[in-house]
């Protein structure tokens, strides 16, 4: 009878027993990701679902990731088989005007420019002494396109799924923070000042139904590792421009981003498993990530100040910065910092343009890497 | 493949990639637009 009692009662504690001296820490940075969310409102349809994930699988013993686990088959079901970012990109598709963008279409061009910090911060993580997928998958933060992110590093580095996931969407919400010095420091006052006029409204429906169906056809026959990604965000853009299927639109960019984002958010969170969470190489990719997203806006800028020069002063080089993707974040950014300079300037749609191709060019930068590293054999 | 070939064609061949496509991108939606010129008609649909 006492013997009974007692492993009954060890039964209740056994939880408390097992606790490893990294899941308080976890549970910790659980409840900051859900301080971030909820009091500081940053990115609070993910971090919250993240936190939340990231405490119940910190607690001891309740298997939540063990075969059979509730959070493992979610986790199996739609981020093994990279099925929930595909879907979240048919919504981002649905949701996204790529009009400001076809008006000016050399502003595609600012769109590739944000992505060269994904290449060089491969580059630098190699050298650091990760290995080429894990490299890939750090780069790819640079995307600064959460999905994306999550759809390589799943792919090819799953063990950094978490760190990868966490540093996308934490940089993308700083983006306000971390752009304006590095605008600040690289360009002049005056170029700050170019006032690009107001963006006219030229471009057809015929254009904007071709527009998905076109950079599908050609980038998937450029980059076909990458049509998952770049065929499902095209779907969503073509459902939402051709106007025949508000339906299945509206379901897009509601209804099925909202499951899937609660699903992605909570599976991801199921990965922070404070035993394979905190080590070095969690802090490392944070730093890389970090220093990705500053390439990113170095070498936008760069190639905005380059624009500028060779279509004769009519490109205000601030825009470069939001062809980093993180949208719409990085155009406000640069509508921000204009007109702290120049407050009769507009650069809001110029800079939504270019954030438009900033999204195409983090999925296509993404596509033509995938395939470039399957044409080495590396994949 | 050693670390140091693989980064640089990353380098190389990623960013040239990258940005050879979304120009062949710019092109071909300059063309779009001229082959399929807005219609001030076409507002409000």
């Amino acid at each position: 009878m006492l013997d009974a009692i007692v492993n009954g009662l060890n039964g209740l504690v056994a939880g408390l027993m097992n606790l490893h001296w990294s899941n308080p820490i976890m549970i910790g940075l659980g409840c900051l990701l859900l301080f971030l969310a909820i009091k500081k409102d940053i990115e609070p349809l993910l971090l919250l679902p993240i936190g939340f994930g990231c405490i119940l699988v910190n607690i001891p013993l309740a298997g939540l990731m063990e075969e059979e686990g509730f959070l493992r088959t979610i986790y199996d079901a739609g981020i093994a088989t990279e099925l929930f970012p595909l879907f979240i990109f048919i919504g981002i598709g649905a949701m996204t005007d790529f009009g400001p963008l076809l008006e000016n279409p050399r502003i595609f061009l600012l769109g590739a420019a944000g992505q060269f910090g994904i290449f060089l911060t491969l580059a630098l993580a190699l050298a650091l002494g990760f290995s080429k997928l894990d490299a890939v998958a750090i780069g790819v933060i640079g995307a600064c396109d959460g999905p994306t992110a999550i759809y390589v590093s799943s792919k090819y580095a799953p063990h950094l799924l978490s760190a990868v996931s966490v540093a996308a969407y934490s940089y993308m919400s700083l983006v306000p923070i971390i752009q304006p010095p590095i605008m600040k420091f690289l360009t002049t006052e005056e170029e700050r000042k170019i006032n690009m006029g107001v963006v006219k409204k030229t471009v057809s429906k015929t254009t904007k139904i071709l527009f998905p169906l076109v950079v599908t056809v050609i980038g998937g026959l450029i980059a076909p590792k990458g049509l998952p990604l770049l065929g499902t965000i095209m779907l969503g853009n073509l459902m939402r421009e051709s106007g025949v299927v508000s339906r299945l639109t509206k379901a897009s960019e509601n209804e099925i981003a909202n499951i899937v984002t609660l699903l992605l958010g909570i599976s991801i969170g199921a990965t922070m498993d404070g035993r394979n969470f905190l080590t070095p190489q969690t802090l490392m990719v944070l730093c890389l990530g970090f220093i990705a997203i500053c390439l990113d806006t170095v070498c936008g800028v760069l190639f905005g100040k380059l624009l500028k020069v060779l279509t004769g002063g009519k490109v205000n080089p601030l825009i470069g910065a939001a062809g980093i993707s993180a949208y719409p974040m990085a155009a406000r950014v640069a509508q921000r910092e204009g007109q702290k300079y120049n407050p009769k300037n507009f650069l809001l749609m110029h800079a939504m343009g270019a954030n438009t191709g900033g999204q195409v060019g983090s999925v296509m930068a993404a596509a033509v890497m995938l395939s470039v590293l399957k044409g080495m054999g590396v994949i | 493949m050693d670390n140091v070939t693989f980064g640089i064609t990353m380098l190389i061949v990623g960013m040239g990639g990258t940005l050879l496509t979304m120009w062949v991108l710019s092109i071909l939606m300059g063309l779009l637009k001229r082959a399929f010129p807005y219609k001030k008609e076409e507002e409000g649909k």
